[in-house]
């Protein structure tokens, strides 16, 4: 075998693996999937029938070798199937945003010319529909779930169980081309196309193959510790790198189990059936967790509220040095016990982390009392650090060196390097081949030597090795006074306050920082109830004066702490305004991943923005809305712009 | 009399079959008041049938004759061929009707599971003892019919309020719960009694998303009350308009809107 062959032991290819875990797990659950509330689960042996019937049944629709095949829809086991039959048959699976809508679709189905489409269910058939007479290449549209789909015409669709009963009846005349295809692939061939969020302009189609995604997932299963006998819950966008390393690439490397939930609105109730023990969230989940949680408390009876703040207490103070297998005093160890039998354990099962072993955040900071939170409980929660170019994987925490603070060392086989600007560049076999049909942007992002820019910028600790982001490279800014600005750092700080969903902060180029700031519905909500407060919609509680006065006080306090930060004692938030409504992807204003877009932002709310800075107490606005149909609406309101206390830096300096 | 085998196509290309139940000449009246005054209109097979109508038209009233709950003074009920006698409400259930109330009517300590199942209590045959024991045939039985009730959560939408009790559960969603349950009978004519009333916009856009489907998918035949007009002319394939407890107009929605008896009534003229 050849050298490009070797990689891996031989398993070049997503369909070999397929084959091995057939072959040496046969019996093992490969994947689960709730419906009709029973969980039904397929072994490996049984997922390599359903893919290879697939398989055969897109060659007689006429899949050529190198066809784009998108996938939409929510994380169905049929449609991860869907994307390994796509790589049997030589074709490319391009997985999209099942929430994205009909236009933005419509961009990146024209973008890989994709001839075929295998689409959830009736929602997003539609959205295909809608745009299928702007896609030149489109062909056909295989579709999973027939609910609705009755009465439209079949020429036009033809369901996935056909397609594999057809796959089936023509397996004798099909099956050689099937294995020859699956022989010509090699570890340069593309095993995926996964199209980026777009933070800034148009998504760009992120080819990666079989080497990225099959070495990646094997450094990362192994830095782990990952095992056959692993369970996760895959419920993360399947068009996100991260779902298709985690739920494909390492679900085929280590033979684990992925577990689809019934549907989003269940999320919770699998999450706590299935009891994972490989998971990963966002920071976001985490907060809302906690958040509910907390919420829970404060209703609880007056007995049980004392017993949950005692013991968490008790778990603040030693529960993270127990479970990185620091020493911790006897009698300590004994209350952490008692607290675990009493509290963390029947918290965890509710939160359906009784089993978790190796959990990550990553894509956001996470605040360090969320973060310490469930590591006190006992929860072996890191942080990564990843990117779609990287295959996910860039830096990760190992065991036992876990900081809020940082997102740890460079994963096996991943050189960093930090660019004099600030902004981070890394080297490792998961660098993605190329943006397709975007030469320009490739050179951009890769250089010659194959060092990929991250586009954040952070440093490597010197104590520690472990690498900290500050900020996105491009958003870290000046201030007229020459002082540094780094709007994500004061952001992150204010998010960690449960009341506050999302905020942005101004202030490159001006002589103060100012911010918007989006409430937390859920938590305010609930705040309003218990004090008996109405409102009548998100708008009339985000101006309620005593909501303003909070949010005031969480201002207030991130002034102080950031006042203590030399470099960025500057990025004090002087005036700020509750924005009247929530900032949406379906606006355009943040990322299908819910990442502010922050021109977008600064172009759309420019009237707040300005009356921030030049003193007005109140500014009338009206504001485009889109609806989840796509219609538009707009919504007029007039917002109290807020001052806020700001800690004297020079005043702090002469103290001192 | 009308024939009972012909039917329609709608305008979507839906096949509607022969007549399903036939009501001649009803009239209903509590003592002095008369509710109904001679109507007469059929309900067809696998047909989105609307009753509408001002307040205190009727309409209410109407649904209840249907249903079986009020006996008509005059007039008959055909229901498949047959004039239908007098029933009590759980031998109108056995014929395959089922309903939903203006007024939401579940057992609110339940669970949404548990409400949805006491749909399936007309195709349960094993008796009180045997449940409880659950052996056997009790058991089998209820298997078979969670799957039937499985079915209908999946197809609505709640399986994430599967486990929950329905008193705390949002109005909108109260509902759709009410429609599963009357869903579960596995019924072929099927009487929602202002399914969408006090709903919101998105509330009312998935409710009539789930009727249609429900006709679509199952064949069920469909008498709705509805005061939404929206909602109604999009829906139906012919809409009975009532005012006053008689009938002003009866036809395909585009007939109703424009029939000027129709306008009047629903923009107000003077009444003799």
């Amino acid at each position: 075998m050849s050298d490009t062959l070797s990689g891996a032991d031989g398993l070049v290819s997503v369909p070999a693996l397929l084959h091995r875990n057939a072959t040496q797990f046969g019996n093992a659950p490969a994947y689960r999937e709730k419906e009709f509330g029973i969980w039904q689960s397929w072994t490996w042996a049984q997922t390599y029938k359903e893919v290879e019937a697939l398989a055969l049944g897109l060659l007689d629709l006429g899949v050529a070798e190198g066809d784009f095949i998108a996938v939409i829809g929510r994380n169905r086991p049929y449609l991860y199937w869907s994307m390994m039959a796509a790589q049997m048959v030589g074709a490319v699976p391009v997985p999209l945003y099942q929430d994205a809508a009909a236009e933005e679709m419509a961009y990146t189905l024209g973008h890989c010319g994709a001839r075929f489409v295998i689409a959830g269910d009736q929602e997003q058939v539609d959205k295909v529909m809608d745009v299928q007479a702007d896609l030149p290449t489109f062909e056909a549209m295989i579709y999973l779930d027939p609910r609705g789909l009755r009465k439209y015409d079949p020429a036009a669709l033809t369901q996935y169980s056909a397609v594999q009963d057809r796959g089936r009846e023509k397996r004798a005349a099909l099956e050689p081309e099937m294995k020859a295809r699956i022989a010509k692939l090699d570890y340069d061939s593309t095993a995926v196309m996964l199209y980026t969020s777009g933070t800034t302009g148009k998504p760009k189609g992120v080819v990666l193959s079989n080497r990225n995604v099959i070495e990646t997932s094997k450094s990362s299963s192994e830095f782990d510790g990952l095992k056959q006998s692993d369970d996760i819950l895959a419920y993360l966008p399947m068009a996100w790198v991260g779902d298709f390393i985690f739920s494909v690439g390492q679900a085929l490397w280590t033979g684990f189990c992925t577990n689809c939930p019934e549907s989003a609105d269940t999320m919770h109730t699998d999450l706590r059936e299935i009891g994972p023990t490989y998971y990963f969230a966002p920071p976001r989940v985490f907060e809302t967790q906690l958040t509910n949680v907390m919420i829970r408390m404060e209703d609880a009876s007056p007995f049980k509220k004392r017993m949950f703040d005692y013991f968490m207490g008790v778990a603040r103070r030693v529960g993270p040095a127990i479970l990185d297998g620091q020493t911790v005093a006897t009698s300590d160890r004994l209350l952490y016990r008692l607290g675990e039998w009493m509290i963390y354990g029947p918290l965890k099962n509710t939160l359906g982390f009784s089993r978790v072993r190796v959990g990550y955040t990553a894509g956001e900071a996470i605040g360090p009392e969320i973060f310490d939170f469930y590591r006190s409980l006992g929860i072996n929660l890191k942080q990564l650090y990843g990117q779609t170019e990287a295959t996910v994987f860039i830096t990760a925490q190992p065991d036992g060196q876990v900081r809020s603070d940082t997102v740890g060392i460079s994963c096996p086989g991943v050189e960093l390097k930090i660019a004099d600007n600030g902004e981070v560049f890394y080297r490792s076999p998961g660098v993605f081949v190329e943006y397709y049909k975007n030469a320009e942007s490739t050179a951009d992002t890769k250089d010659s030597e194959g060092w990929v820019a991250t586009g954040d910028a952070g440093f490597i600790e010197e104590s520690s090795g472990h690498l900290r982001i500050i900020d996105r490279a491009k958003d870290v800014g000046k201030m007229a006074s020459g002082a540094m600005f780094a709007p994500k750092y004061v952001e992150n700080k204010l998010k960690f306050f449960p009341n506050i969903l999302e905020t942005v902060v101004f202030g490159n180029g001006r002589e103060e920082c100012t911010a918007f700031v989006n409430i937390d519905l859920n938590a305010v909500g609930n705040w309003a109830e218990r004090n008996n407060i109405a409102y009548a919609s998100y708008q009339e509680l985000a101006g309620h004066p005593e909501v303003l006065a909070t949010i005031q006080s969480h201002v207030e306090e991130v002034n102080k702490s950031v006042a203590q930060d030399e470099m960025l004692s500057e990025c004090q938030v002087h005036r700020f305004v509750v924005l009247h409504k929530q900032l949406d992807a379906d606006d355009g204003e943040l990322t299908r991943t819910q990442k502010v877009r922050r021109r977008i932002i600064e172009e759309k709310f420019s009237d707040i923005i300005d009356a921030m800075y030049d003193g007005s107490e109140t500014i009338s606005t009206t504001t485009e809305v889109t609806y989840e149909d796509g219609r538009k609406g707009a919504i007029s309101a007039t917002l109290d712009i807020r001052t806020a206390a700001v800690v004297s830096v020079a005043h702090r300096m002469a103290a001192e | 009399m009308l024939d009972q085998t012909d039917g329609y196509m709608t305008a979507d290309g839906r096949q509607i079959g022969p007549v399903v139940m036939e009501m001649r000449n009803i009239t209903l009246r509590f003592g002095g008041v008369e509710a109904i005054k001679d109507i007469s209109f059929d309900i067809r097979e696998g047909e989105v049938r609307a009753i509408i109508g001002p307040n205190g038209a009727g309409k209410s009233s109407m649904l209840n004759v249907i249903s079986g709950f009020y006996v008509p003074q005059e007039g008959q009920v055909i229901y498949k061929g047959a004039p239908r006698p007098a029933m009590k409400p759980y031998q109108v259930a056995r014929q395959g009707i089922a309903r939903t109330f203006q007024n939401i009517a579940l057992f609110e300590g339940m669970s949404v599971l548990d409400n949805v199942m006491t749909g399936r209590l007309t195709h349960m045959k094993t008796g009180m003892f045997a449940q409880a024991f659950w052996k056997g045939k009790a058991e089998r039985e209820e298997t078979e019919n969670r799957e039937v009730a499985e079915k209908i959560i999946d197809f609505l939408e709640i399986q994430a309020i599967r486990k929950t009790p329905v008193s705390r559960l949002p109005y909108g969603l109260k509902k759709r719960v009410e429609l599963a349950r009357a869903l579960a009978a596995e019924p072929e004519l099927l009487l929602l009694d202002e399914p969408m009333a006090g709903m919101n916009v998105e509330e009312k856009e998935d409710m009539s998303r789930f009727i249609l489907s429900m006709n679509d998918e199952f064949g069920t035949t469909i008498a709705l009350i509805e005061h939404d007009m929206g909602v109604v002319m999009d829906l139906s394939d012919r809409v009975v308009v009532m005012d006053y407890g008689k009938k002003i107009g009866d036809g395909t929605p585009d007939e109703v809107r424009n029939n000027q008896a129709v306008i009047d009534a629903y923009l107000g003229v003077a009444h003799d």
